[in-house]
């Protein structure tokens, strides 16, 4: 049997790879200020200045926070053909400028600047290199620069994501660039998968696989492929989340009765329970200096979400009032969390406070699920459902700009935002 | 390769039995010997075994074949309406301590998926508790959850989810 289902699995992986992601990006909404800036195609290599162009302006766009800026037929590939004047006639406030060669060595090349046309200043000059086959990479690494350099804030375009895509009763792990595009696929089976969990390197994904017939944790690096079980007690195993040093988990377990969490090393060692209610305890999230832990439990009678400290102790609990509350994760910086709120037959997206303690809706509602925070904190990656069919979607964490990501065929489930790279 | 056509058509045909009303459904033959192909079959409504004379778990007309437990939304107590099923397989299994079952517990979609995870779970321990306190042993009990990642109806409606709030009884051969 096993032999048999190594087969599938293989079979299932040839036929991913053949298959080219098309992607569909809806934007809805935009930002409360856009920048306006001139991204003008590089020089070089035709075909590359195209992908990067294409790669550039998509993050940019998508982002909610930037305009482009018609460029009239402009196209300039050096800094002594910069006329300041003729960009701020144009309302530019940012423009780019580059050029993009293959080199000898197979690797690709691009010299990119960046000009704030209102100070009339360069602010940044320089080469970003990748291996062949890797162009959408550099445009992912400019857009991070002039997102960095025009809005203060860390770009993410060049993180990965990870999630599960369902055809069927085919199921496969993906991990893909932020925009959805080079998909990897981690593990393909016809036996569910479910909450993929980075760990902080981003060198490893923990998940939850049915392939021996009940929910068992798995650790796979993704560099190697290899992977070992975590977790394999009787009845369930299940949530995996990563300590922000990587040097501890935090999992669920049925073994001892109802869903209970318990810490572990990621080499399995050291195991140990640390809630002890006897009620569904799970979807444990470490708080950025690895202190607390943030969950959902159905303790006082429906699922909210609570607080403890890491090491066990006092548990809070941190949502009130109407409706149930699943899936807490803390935003980068600590100060808050946005967890899958649901009320009146809809499932929303909702942000809060640690300080206030008020809820924050971010999404209208809908069938939307299990949201995590891009690493600099301002977008929000949740699963959704457009057209019939599970896709992802990202919320600024405004709540302004959200952005729909049909990716592939069946339906795109269980998302989660990689750490930066 | 022959192998792997033949469990692709069972997964199939398991696949295409699964939306049988529950009164229709008989006990499942295992795909082989090996306790694995069991364990990994995803359901287990599948056709009829072969009869065994007098074991009234082949009578398609008694409650032995009843095989499901059903739910109200984020419930995981057995229901009154179920427990005499529940206690007659607990009675039958103690009467046949040869026999294994499997209880998997299944959710609706509303929830987020780990804390149906859990829920699950909690509805099949629940019928586990119940079976043992009927007669069965604890040996022959697993129970195990899908969450609600094994929907038997895919709408988004009442009338799946009520299908999908449920635990099944599934008999090993």
């Amino acid at each position: 049997m096993r032999v048999i289902q190594n087969i599938v699995g293989l079979l299932l992986l040839v036929q991913a790879s053949i298959a080219f992601a098309v992607l569909d990006i809806e934007i809805i909404g935009a930002g409360e200020k856009q920048i306006p800036v001139a991204i003008v195609p590089m020089g070089g290599d035709d075909k590359l200045s195209q992908t990067i162009h294409e790669v550039v302006v998509g993050d940019l766009q998508r982002s909610g926070l930037f305009r482009m800026v018609d460029l009239a037929g402009k196209l300039l590939t050096e800094p002594s053909q910069v006329s300041y004047a003729d960009w701020q006639v144009r309302g530019a406030e940012g423009l780019a400028i580059g050029n993009v060669t293959a080199l000898p060595n197979g690797r690709i090349e691009a010299r990119f600047r960046l000009f704030d046309v209102v100070k009339q200043a360069e602010l940044v000059a320089q080469a970003v290199s990748a291996s062949d086959g890797q162009v959408r990479a550099i445009g992912h690494r400019i857009a991070d620069l002039i997102y960095e350099k025009m809005t203060g804030d860390k770009g993410v375009f060049s993180t990965r994501i990870a999630y599960v895509n369902r055809r069927g009763q085919n199921f496969r792990l993906i991990v893909a660039d932020s925009d959805g595009y080079n998909e990897q696929v981690v593990l393909a089976q016809n036996e569910p998968i479910m909450s993929p969990a980075w760990s902080p390197d981003g060198s490893h994904l923990a998940y939850v696989s049915f392939e021996t017939g009940h929910a068992v944790v798995f650790v796979q690096s993704l560099y190697t492929n290899q992977r070992k079980v975590l977790a394999d007690f009787r009845g369930s195993n299940s949530a995996p989340a990563w300590s922000p040093d990587g040097k501890q988990m935090a999992i669920v377990l049925t073994r001892d009765g109802s869903s209970q969490i318990y810490l572990v090393r990621p080499d399995g060692s050291n195991l140990r329970r640390i809630t002890f209610s006897g009620a569904i305890d799970t979807e444990p999230n470490f708080s950025p200096d690895g202190q607390s832990l943030l969950f959902t439990s159905d303790r006082g009678g429906s699922a909210q979400i609570y607080r403890m400290p890491v090491e066990g102790g006092p548990e809070q609990r941190m949502t009130f009032g109407e409706g149930s509350n699943y899936s807490p994760r803390h935003s980068p910086d600590g100060s808050g969390f946005v967890f899958a709120h649901r009320n009146n037959g809809k499932f929303y997206i909702a942000l809060q406070d640690f300080q206030t303690g008020q809820m924050e809706l971010l999404t209208e509602g809908g069938w939307e699920k299990r949201p995590s925070f891009a690493p600099n904190g301002k977008l929000v990656l949740f699963a959704s459902e457009a057209r019939g069919r599970g896709i992802l979607a990202t919320v600024s964490s405004d709540g302004r700009v959200k952005q729909h990501m049909f990716t592939q065929s069946g339906d795109a489930r269980e998302p989660v935002w990689g750490p930066n790279p | 390769m022959k192998k792997l056509v033949i469990s692709m058509v069972l997964v199939n045909l398991l696949a295409a039995c699964a939306s049988n009303k529950p009164a229709e459904t008989t006990a499942a033959p295992a795909a082989s010997g090996a306790p694995a192909a069991a364990a990994a079959a995803p359901t287990t409504k599948a056709a009829p075994a072969t009869k065994t004379a007098g074991d009234p778990l082949n009578d398609p007309a008694g409650i032995l074949a009843m095989r499901s437990v059903y739910y109200p939304f984020d419930i995981d107590a057995v229901q009154d309406a179920d427990k005499p099923v529940v206690q007659a397989h607990g009675k039958y299994l103690g009467a046949n301590p040869n026999r294994m079952v499997r209880l998997e517990g299944n959710c609706d979609e509303r929830g987020s998926n780990e804390y149906n995870l859990g829920l699950g779970q909690r509805r099949a321990d629940g019928v586990k508790k119940m079976l043992e306190l009927s007669g069965a042993k604890s040996a022959q009990l697993e129970s195990v959850s899908y969450g609600e990642e094994k929907p038997r109806a895919s709408g988004h409606d009442e009338a799946s989810w009520s299908q999908n709030r449920r635990t099944d009884i599934n008999y090993a051969k």
